[in-house]
């Protein structure tokens, strides 16, 4: 009974992501990303973290995405334009493809990660709520990466413009 | 008979939902009589005056106007996208309705026995679900643009589309006053801190920022450039027709009442009445009622923003704005040792 719900979000996201891959109009392309977000979200709330699953539907599919289909829509690519221009990318794509695969099927099959447990179990954050868990390691465990990619961000965003306004 | 609880949740839960979808489609039927009543009279005007007219308000109006709108040919652009073009209109609608989960409608109660909550979850995201689902919003917009092959629907989408992103940011950061003040993402928690005061109290600039943003992301006037009808013939809505442009404009309205419900919620009490004066779900209606007069108001009396105004204001007035306002509501509370 728990696993249903699982079972269906866990579904949608391989089939949207073998839509983003296999599909070739872009734009449905960005749809079934936009698909995959989602149902990584209902992943997150069942694993106990909604502060993770919001920020996820607001940034990555309300966010960037969004500016993905802008970009699409002002290029306006042809749809039968197919891929691999570069000669040398098939091959290597699926060197690196079997690569990956292998990769993850080791990881699974040894259990190599090690279960990692934080003072953070999940009756802890239902306790004390996600999001205040989510700040509470961000200012203090974190501070310092956190602070520095909120630099790298600012760095990007000044270059940005920079570089916008050196056409003019 | 015993049921067992999670059956019992699922079926409370389903009620629930078909209630206030129900509640919101009636809304919006009506929201349509409403403001043809306020723009007329706004321009000296009568307005509609014939269907099932009681006393000189025609009561019928919209069921006329919605039997009108299924007889009307659903028109298909010839070079549009067949898939994309259909599910637009039920995405905008979708997300129109899904925002209204977390909105508490009324205080708990006990209902012969049974403890009734008036709300369809209390989660305690619940104001980053609300901006989660409201981002999502633009889609229904975009992509009707796009599957449309008009080129007038396609500059109201990319119009839309920066200025919903645009405004979202405003949107977002003027909340953040109101959860500071009151420690929570829950809007259950936070309509129930308000039950003598009003947070609009402790945040009159972020209520303002608010309203501003939200009248942008619901697309009205002044800000309704993504349909501008001088220039874009009606945007992203340009080539549909019969139920689908039913649709757009259902969920047009419905984005209305939202942003109107979570600006009583966050700003005015929600369901608390003034100086907790008898609570209920009259209040909140009151209160939505307000906010889309005032929407309405404003429609039939300021012009449209030109497109680089519109641009301007919000990152550089809106936005350094909720930036302020945050910065002394944190200033304040550190004062005043909260």
């Amino acid at each position: 009974m728990e696993l249903i719900p699982f079972d269906f979000l866990a579904g949608l996201a391989v089939i949207a992501a073998l839509g983003v891959v296999v599909l070739r109009n872009p734009v449905y392309c960005a749809l079934c990303l936009a698909g995959v977000f989602v149902a990584l979200a209902g992943l997150y709330v069942l694993l106990s973290a909604p502060f993770l699953a919001a920020a996820q539907v607001m940034i990555y599919a309300g966010a960037i995405l969004i500016l993905f289909v802008f970009v699409i829509m002002l290029l306006s690519p042809r749809v039968d334009q197919g891929a691999g221009t570069l000669k040398w990318q098939r091959p290597l794509a699926i060197v690196f493809g079997f690569a990956l695969i292998a990769e993850l099927v080791l990881v699974v099959a040894l259990a190599v990660l090690p279960s990692a447990r934080g003072p953070y179990t999940p009756e802890r954050i239902a306790q004390i709520g996600s999001t205040q868990a989510v700040g509470a390691s961000l200012f203090t465990d974190f501070l310092l990466p956190f602070e520095i990619t909120s630099l790298l961000l600012l760095v990007a965003i000044v270059g940005v413009i920079v570089l916008a306004k050196k056409r003019q | 008979m015993i049921l067992d609880p999670m059956v019992v949740t699922l079926i409370e839960a389903l009620v629930k939902t078909i209630v206030v979808i129900v509640a919101l489609l009636t809304a919006f039927a009506y929201l349509t009589l409403v403001e043809r009543y306020v723009v007329a009279k706004i321009q000296s005007r009568i307005g509609p005056n014939r269907v099932g007219a009681i006393g000189g308000i025609a009561l019928l109006q919209p069921i006329a106007d919605a039997i009108k709108m299924i007889f009307k040919e659903d028109f298909w652009p010839a070079q549009a996208d067949k898939i994309v073009y259909t599910i637009a209109p039920g995405i905008a609608v979708g997300t129109a309705l899904l925002a209204w989960a977390v909105i508490p409608l009324n205080p708990s109660m006990e209902i012969f026995g049974y403890h009734v909550d008036f709300y369809i979850a209390n989660v305690n995201i619940a104001v980053l679900y609300l901006l989660a689902i409201s981002s999502l919003g633009v889609y229904g917009i975009v992509l009707g643009g796009w599957g449309s092959n008009n080129k007038y629907s396609m500059l109201g989408a990319l119009r839309s589309t920066a200025q919903m992103i645009s405004y979202e940011v405003s949107l977002g950061l003027a909340l953040v006053g109101v959860l500071m003040i009151s420690g929570s993402l829950s809007l259950v928690d936070i309509v129930q801190k308000q039950s003598f005061i009003w947070n609009i109290v402790w945040q009159p600039l972020g209520f303002i920022i608010y309203f501003i943003a939200a009248v942008a992301e619901v697309n009205r006037l002044p800000f309704d450039l993504p349909e501008a009808e001088t220039e874009l013939v009606a945007g992203y809505q340009t080539e549909y027709s019969s139920l689908k442009f039913a649709l757009f404009y259902m969920a047009e309205y419905i984005n209305m009442l939202t942003v109107s419900a979570i600006a009583s919620t966050m700003f005015l009490g929600g369901y608390q009445g003034l100086f907790g004066i008898l609570p209920g779900v009259h209040w909140l209606i009151l209160k939505i009622m307000f906010f889309i007069f005032v929407m309405m108001w404003m429609r039939g009396t300021l012009p449209r923003f030109r497109y680089d105004q519109l641009m301007g204001f919000g990152w550089k007035v809106l936005l350094p704005l909720a930036l302020a306002n945050i910065f002394i509501t944190a200033i304040v509370m550190v004062v005043l040792g909260k």
